[in-house]
């Protein structure tokens, strides 16, 4: 039996014909109690419960899914980890998340295929040029790695972007994140529920939450299509989704749902090999290890559950990209989807505890959930374990809202959301 | 392209509307309101699957009005002026 993943054990397993490979997590049944349930199996759920299990030995721990793992917006972003932020407080957030990533792929014993080619956010102007070199030096002085480009960096980096004259957004330079890239998205939800599942964690899938269980004014458990399940605590990490959950357990969140669109064209030989954010355009785009040009943009403007997009959004999206790259004019799209992202008047995400004493957030990561997973994961975990705020995650609790000590980063990430 | 039905202009492209938040949202009147009456109005949102009741305006003619709508079909269920000679 092949448990570990190494080039050996794929040597050897190539001489046994691929026989001895294991299942790479269980599927339980759910048991009646738990000592944690985490709702939501993607992405941030998983990386709960697996830190859950590593960092507080807490093991007795279910993820519950009502679909499949991986199968909400984990499966649906454009794979871009970066932590190019401007506020101290999402810099402690977003850099704790990207060095976990740095290290993910031996964390998990799982190949996350963690790809750090840089990502240049462009600057179109002499006025974006002023406020580029504001965010390096903030990056640099929180200590995340930052330079300012001119356009001959620029064009090193990014040969095939529209230099031409008569260009309409031209390149007068960039932030560069050389630490920047993309992970397979795939990958990190499997590779931590592999890991927390070896942990003696329960991932248990279709598996849909109906109610919570309040006794005494506390949540105790859930009710759920595969019955009642109880639990000292409960975290739910359910991006898309936050406020009807949120509704259940009687109360409301500063969230609204909208789609967020993507799309990726035909697989091509390689041609970008960085990640490009042209705010002029509203557009970023990268290119997977299979070849397909992935592309996205920003918000659908229709408050929406439906995980499809609407057709004025792409539009401007795929004008936006003819516009940086005149080159990509002959491609086919293959595939065009949409997730359901929670998006936050401040565009910050929300991580603490719930107005329902022992039910714990971890919600409105907006746009940006895909490169925050472990620090997610990592900061729930410790809520669960200890009913606590760390240094990291207090400054995004939910009463940032009545408090006014929001954390607006909507300028910071370059994409309006 | 979806098609909205402004209460004054008729069925127009969905690209000329823009969403304006929760219907029924009352502002919070009085000096000595409560902190988290404040931040109920202005962050806290219902923000419903399935049916919902909201505030757009058609930005051509500049008109608010109410637009009830599914948030998984998209499927508009009525348009409503907001209150003058034109109520419904």
């Amino acid at each position: 039996m092949t448990r570990r993943y190494s080039a050996l054990s794929l040597f050897k397993e190539g001489l046994a014909g691929q026989t001895g490979w294991k299942q790479a997590w269980r599927s339980p049944e759910p048991k009646p109690s738990y000592d944690a349930i985490v709702i939501g199996g993607g992405g941030h759920g998983l990386a709960t419960a697996y830190y859950l299990a590593k960092n507080h030995n807490i093991s007795r721990v279910a993820v519950l899914e009502k679909g499949w793992i991986g199968g909400g917006n984990t499966g649906r972003n454009t794979t871009v980890v970066r932590s190019n932020y401007y506020y101290p407080e999402s810099v402690e957030l977003y850099g704790l998340a990207h060095r976990l990533y740095e290290g993910l792929s031996k964390d998990l014993n799982y190949n996350v295929m963690l790809s750090q080619r840089g990502m240049i956010n462009l600057c179109h102007s002499t006025a974006e040029m002023e406020i580029g070199a504001r965010t390096v030096n903030a990056m640099q002085i929180n200590c995340i790695d930052a330079e300012l480009f001119s356009p001959e960096d620029v064009r090193r980096v990014a040969p095939i972007y529209n230099f031409s004259p008569d260009a309409r957004f031209p390149v007068f330079g960039g932030i560069w994140q050389g630490r920047a890239g993309t992970a397979r998205h795939d990958a990190v939800a499997w590779g931590y529920a592999r890991a927390a599942s070896r942990l003696g964690v329960d991932i248990i899938q279709n598996c849909e939450i109906t109610d919570f269980i309040i006794e005494g004014g506390r949540c105790r458990g859930v009710q759920t299509t595969r019955g009642p399940i109880r639990a000292e605590r409960v975290g739910m990490a359910v991006a898309g989704h936050s406020s009807v959950l949120a509704a259940k357990a009687g109360f409301r969140l500063p969230i609204n749902s909208y789609a967020l669109q993507a799309c990726v064209s035909e697989p091509v030989k390689p041609i970008l090999d960085t990640v490009v954010l042209s705010p002029g355009c509203g557009v970023y785009v990268s290119q997977s290890d299979k070849g397909e040009i992935v592309i996205g943009g920003g918000l659908d403007r229709i408050p929406s559950y439906a995980q499809r997009g609407n057709l004025p959004t792409l539009e401007a999206v795929i004008a936006g990209v003819l516009e940086m790259f005149p080159i990509f004019g002959q491609l086919k799209l293959m595939r065009q989807w949409a997730g359901i992202v929670d998006v936050v008047p401040d565009s910050s995400p929300i991580i603490g505890p719930s107005p329902l004493p022992n039910l714990f957030l971890n919600c409105g990561w907006g746009t940006g959930g895909f490169k925050a997973i472990p620090a997610g994961g990592t900061l729930l975990a410790n809520l669960l374990a200890t009913g606590k705020h760390n240094d990291v995650s207090r400054p995004f609790d939910l009463d940032r809202f009545a408090s006014g000590r929001l954390i607006d980063e909507a300028a910071g990430s370059g994409i309006a959301h | 392209m979806q098609l909205f039905p402004c209460p004054f202009c008729g069925p127009r492209d969905e690209t000329e509307f823009h969403y304006g938040g929760d219907a029924g949202n009352v502002r919070p009147d009085g000096a000595d309101v409560p902190i988290d009456r404040w931040a109920g109005y202005l962050y806290l949102r219902g923000n419903p699957k399935g049916t919902a009741r909201e505030i757009w305006v058609h930005m051509n003619c500049g008109e608010f009005f109410v637009m009830e709508r599914d948030t998984v079909t998209h499927k508009v269920l009525s348009s409503t002026a907001l209150g003058g000679e034109h109520a419904a």
